[in-house]
Formats: C-alpha cells, sequence, structure tokens
C-alpha cells in the first residue's frame, strides 16, 4: 500500500483519485469556502452576476467581516452594508458580523475538522491546518470560481517535515519558533506543505498550534499543519463541534515520503524578534540592541486570541506602560474580549495603561485603528513588518511574541521578556 | 479583450528585487478605493514612478518570492491595469501566481531574471518557454506555461473562462 503524506491523503479524498503524489494536478472537492469583507462579496458579486451564476451550496460558505470593521469613513460603511446584503440574498447562515477575525471564527464556531479541505480568501488561510484540515489561501477571482462549482484545481504539495522536541522556556512561545523559521527555512517554501510534529507542539494548547499554521503563510507555504490529538478533539467539542476518535486517523503515514525533514530543540529557543522589513529578518531579542519605540501592538489573528492577552498580562501585572509608548490592545474576537472582561485580563492590561481597541483586522493590515506615521517605530504581535503596511512607508515595525510586546512597551525599547515576567 | 499572443509578447523590462510583497503592489491604504486610483499607488514605496511611466506591454522582472504576503489580487490587478505584459520571477509566490493567471496576467517562473537589466527589450514566447533579451543579444529559458493554465490566459482570465464553459455546457434559459 501506497504510503501518504497528510496533506497528500486529504486531496486523494477530496479529488477522488485512484492516487496521488507530488506535483500532481488535482481537481478537488471544497468542503468549506471562508471569505470576508474585503476579499468577499464586493469583489465575488459582480463574477456571479456575470456568470449568470449562483452559490453552489451555501451552507459550506461561512463570512465573516473583519476588515472594515468598524466603518471608519462612507467607504469601508458601504464595503460592510454590501458584505450583509449579499450574505441575506444568499442565505449565507454562517455569517459573522464584526465577531471576530475569519481565521479566529472558524475555530471557535468549530466549522474545522480533521481532514477537510478548505479554502479562505485570505493568506493566513493555513491557520486551519492547526486541526488537522488541508487549508489553502486564495483571491477573490478564484473564490468566485468556486463558490459556482465547488470546485478547485490544486497542485499536491511536498512536505517538509518541521519537528519541535523538549520544551518551550517560560517566556517563550509559538511565535517565537515562527520568527526563528522564518529566518533559518526561509520566506519562499512555494507550493509546500509545512507539517509540524515533536513534543514542544503536542504540548502546546490549540491557540499556540495556530499561532505555527497561521504564520506558515510567512514561510511561503501553501498549507501548515498539525496532526490531529486528544487536544485537538477536546478543543473541537468545546467549541460545540461533534467529532470521533476516527477523526485521529487523519496524520501523516510512518513511511510517507516528505520532501526535507528538520528538527529543532525548544528548550534552547529564547525570545525572538522580527526586523524590518521582513519577518524572516529574525534574532534573538537579546542581541538587538537598544531600539526605542513609539508604539506597542497586540492585535491580529497571529497575536491577540485569549492565550496571547494571557501572555501580555503576565508581563504586565503591576506594572505601567513607559510614558513615551502607546500600547494598543485589539482583540482578535469579541468572545476573547468577553472572556478576557470576565477573568481579570483586561483589567490588568488597562491598568498598565493599555488602549483598548475594536476587534477586527485593524493596523496589522493598515485598515484599521492604530497605524503609523512618518518615522515611527512599532513593535507588534501581528505577522507581518513589510515596508508601509502597517502605515507610512517610512515606519519601522519590529515583530515579536505578546510577551516581548508587553516587555518592550514597559521597557519603552525592544526588550527581552523574560527580565519582566511576573 | 484584446487579444494576447502568448508566443510572442515585446515590452521593456522593470527590474525588481527579491520578496517585493503585495502591500507594495497594493497598499493598504488605496485598498477601499477604486481601481484606478489604487493602481497609481502600485509600488510607490519603492519606485514612486513606476505607476506614472510603465509602458502598455513592459514586463515586471524579479527575484525571488514575487507577490509574497496578502492574497489581496489588487496585487496583480493593479499591475494588468497599468498595462504590465507578463511577470517574470525566479519564484512567484503561489497565490500571487493562481490570482494574476485568473487574471488574465502571465506569471512564469524566470531562473535568469538576474541577468536583465531595467530598460531592455524582451521578446516573451510563454508557449515553448524563450525568453529572447534584444537588447543584450541574450536567449534564455524559461518554464513554459502549462496548456490548462493558457486556456485561462487566453480567454482573458478565470471569469470568462468559467463563462464559456458553463454557457457551453449548459446552456441557461
Amino acid at each position: 500500500m501506497t504510503a501518504y503524506t497528510l496533506a497528500e491523503k486529504i486531496l486523494l479524498r477530496a479529488s477522488g483519485a485512484a492516487s496521488v503524489r507530488a506535483d500532481d494536478i488535482v481537481i478537488a472537492k471544497v468542503d468549506l469556502a471562508m471569505m470576508h469583507d474585503s476579499g468577499g462579496p464586493r469583489r465575488v458579486a459582480p463574477y456571479l452576476e456575470r456568470l449568470g451564476a449562483t452559490v453552489w451550496d451555501p451552507d459550506k460558505v461561512v463570512l465573516v467581516t473583519d476588515h472594515y470593521v468598524p466603518a471608519v469613513d462612507p467607504q469601508s460603511a458601504a464595503i460592510l452594508s454590501l458584505t450583509r446584503r449579499w450574505a441575506h440574498e444568499n442565505s449565507i447562515k454562517r455569517f459573522h458580523d464584526m465577531q471576530g477575525i475569519c481565521h479566529i471564527v472558524l475555530q471557535e464556531n468549530a466549522y474545522l475538522r480533521p481532514g477537510m479541505l478548505v479554502v479562505g480568501g485570505d493568506s493566513h488561510s493555513p491557520s486551519g491546518g492547526a486541526v488537522g484540515a488541508f487549508m489553502v489561501g486564495i483571491g477573490a477571482t478564484e473564490m468566485a470560481g468556486v463558490l459556482v462549482t465547488g470546485e478547485i484545481w490544486l497542485r499536491v504539495p511536498a512536505t517538509i517535515s518541521v519537528e519541535w522536541t523538549g520544551a518551550l522556556g517560560a517566556g517563550v512561545c509559538a511565535k517565537d519558533i515562527m520568527l526563528a523559521l522564518c529566518r533559518d527555512l526561509g520566506q519562499n517554501n512555494d507550493y509546500k506543505a509545512i507539517e509540524y510534529s515533536g513534543s514542544a507542539i503536542r504540548a502546546m494548547p490549540m491557540a499556540e498550534r495556530f499561532v505555527l499554521c497561521n504564520m506558515s503563510a510567512e514561510l511561503g507555504a501553501k498549507a501548515g499543519m498539525i496532526a490531529p490529538d486528544g487536544t485537538t478533539l477536546a478543543e473541537i467539542r468545546a467549541n460545540g463541534g461533534i467529532v470521533d476518535e476516527s477523526a485521529l486517523e487523519w496524520r501523516s503515514d510512518p513511511d510517507a515520503t516528505f520532501e526535507r525533514a528538520v528538527s529543532f530543540d525548544a528548550s534552547t529557543l529564547a525570545p525572538q524578534v522580527a526586523a524590518p522589513h521582513s519577518p524572516g529578518n529574525t534574532r534573538a531579542v537579546k542581541s538587538i540592541g537598544r531600539v526605542r519605540i513609539d508604539q506597542a501592538y497586540i492585535g491580529a489573528c497571529t497575536g491577540a486570541k485569549l492565550t496571547d492577552l494571557h501572555m501580555a498580562a503576565r508581563v504586565l501585572s503591576g506594572k505601567k506602560v513607559a510614558s513615551s509608548v502607546r500600547l494598543l490592545v485589539a482583540p482578535a474576537s469579541t468572545r476573547t474580549t468577553q472572556i478576557a472582561a470576565a477573568d481579570g485580563t483586561l483589567a490588568t492590561l488597562t491598568a498598565a495603561g493599555a488602549i483598548l481597541l475594536p476587534t477586527g483586522c485593524g493596523a496589522c493590515a493598515g485598515y484599521g485603528a492604530g497605524v503609523l506615521g512618518e518615522g515611527e517605530v512599532c513593535i507588534s504581535s501581528t505577522a507581518r513588518n513589510f515596508k508601509g503596511r502597517m502605515g507610512d512607508p517610512s515606519s519601522q515595525v519590529y515583530l515579536g511574541s505578546p510577551f516581548t510586546v508587553a516587555a518592550s512597551a514597559v521597557a519603552g525599547y525592544v526588550a527581552d521578556p523574560r527580565d519582566f515576567l511576573n | 479583450m484584446n487579444a494576447v499572443n502568448l508566443e510572442d509578447l515585446r515590452g521593456r523590462a522593470w527590474v525588481f528585487g527579491d520578496n517585493i510583497d503585495t502591500d507594495l503592489l497594493a497598499p493598504g491604504h488605496a485598498m477601499r478605493k477604486p481601481l484606478e486610483e489604487l493602481s497609481r499607488h502600485c509600488l510607490e514605496a519603492i519606485d514612486p514612478k513606476f505607476a506614472r511611466t510603465v509602458q502598455r506591454g513592459d514586463f515586471i522582472v524579479a527575484g525571488e518570492g514575487f507577490g509574497i504576503g496578502s492574497s489581496r489580487e489588487q496585487a496583480a490587478q493593479a499591475l494588468a491595469y497599468l498595462g504590465v505584459g507578463a511577470v517574470l520571477a525566479r519564484s512567484p509566490a503561489r497565490i500571487f501566481y493562481r490570482n494574476a493567471i485568473n487574471l488574465g496576467l502571465p506569471v512564469v517562473r524566470f531562473p535568469d531574471a538576474r541577468l536583465v537589466k531595467s530598460g531592455d527589450t524582451l521578446a516573451v514566447d510563454l508557449v515553448n518557454g524563450r525568453v529572447q533579451n534584444l537588447t543584450q543579444g541574450t536567449e534564455h529559458a524559461v518554464e513554459p506555461v502549462p496548456a490548462f493554465l493558457r486556456d485561462i490566459l487566453l480567454a482573458g482570465g478565470l471569469i470568462p473562462h468559467l463563462h464559456a464553459r458553463l454557457h457551453t455546457l449548459k446552456p441557461r434559459a
């Protein structure tokens, strides 16, 4: 019997092919299509109209408003009202209006299961692989094609196996792993699936595993994936999903062929920071020197989940943000805000001087509140620090974990969180 | 849609380096603007004169990771709107590649991209996988565009391609 990787197994099932191997092109049936207000209805609706076609299966569509929320001008308000109207007219039941960032909404509503083939109209779609699904990012025209046909052509990716053995130290987290990988594996792993394994990964809660798959986009990967285990099934069930133990069979066969296998020791990893203007421009925080900051930003799908706010609170408890710094926090979902309010996290953050912003993609993509002015320096828990992405082309963005962002906010310069942990 | 001859595209080269990302191609601050206005900001952070002076049929020649980052297809759409004839990159980023083809903008892997200088005149054959540098008098191989993607390009993109498919297979009442 042929041995398959997890990615190959899912594409084998979804395509109905007799066999698949890396580099084959398959036409696959899509189990779920997710889109948001930026790449969604405002761009796909005219295409559907032109084709005289309707959505192939409205129950397999998830629509989220997160990029232009809350509206800041008449143009963004118009995009949002168009999105709402389209959801209604097309009977999209899984429409989540201003409830959170799309990738978080998918997890919170248990829409994803091991073994599913999912397309997302957003480049951080590899996030969905955290549950053992194959989720791939596509653009709006391609989404229109999926909405009409329920199918997509895909090249079966070769898989790179990335193992993290040992255990992460205090003040070090999944974000540090990904910043280190952006440097060590580079950002041009195009058309590859990355599968994460090892004791450090198994020990992670789903929200941390999510970060690994989420930032696989920064490695240039097509998909990031983690084989499901007890933690995966427990999370799906806690979010109201129904899944049985057979889902654990969605894993790479022991003798599957990987293009490459690399292994790292988590116990030696120190907090990392990526300097402008690339997520791969990474070094240990300790070796960056004194980088003064104007803004610290905790936001986006990558860095403002409940676990991320908890990390920030562990650093900020009983401390104050430096007077020269503004610390902005935009929780990744309304549920995150709700729980963080109930468990005292928001009180800790705001007592330290954090300013709460609305839930949404916000300043990460330069759309919402918190963008940067000329020459300003920011440390951010987000995933990308491309030139000009968060504001003025002359602004400088450093990427770090929520621990590191919080520590830097207190210090006034990029700082190692291990010196600030409570 | 004007017919393109994928065997003989001609234009001048605009040479860029590695990892030209989607935020450079379609800046966030312009994303809610109409395409015409958005396109004026294409690559402004690294080459303010590009959007003003690029000519119809010109080529983008770039290094690794061209179009990395966001899935926003305005990155490809802005280039197409400005008249770019094709993108020739050592490694085009995956989503950008699909978006561009779906919008009718040819993209190919071009291993020798570094040998081209800005302003060189190129003749590109995407069917047989050949780039002639008419300025330098050299010839280079590129990965030919697969036949089923050429069909999408020749139709003018995925939507016209689907239109033809849907309305041929099952004519609507």
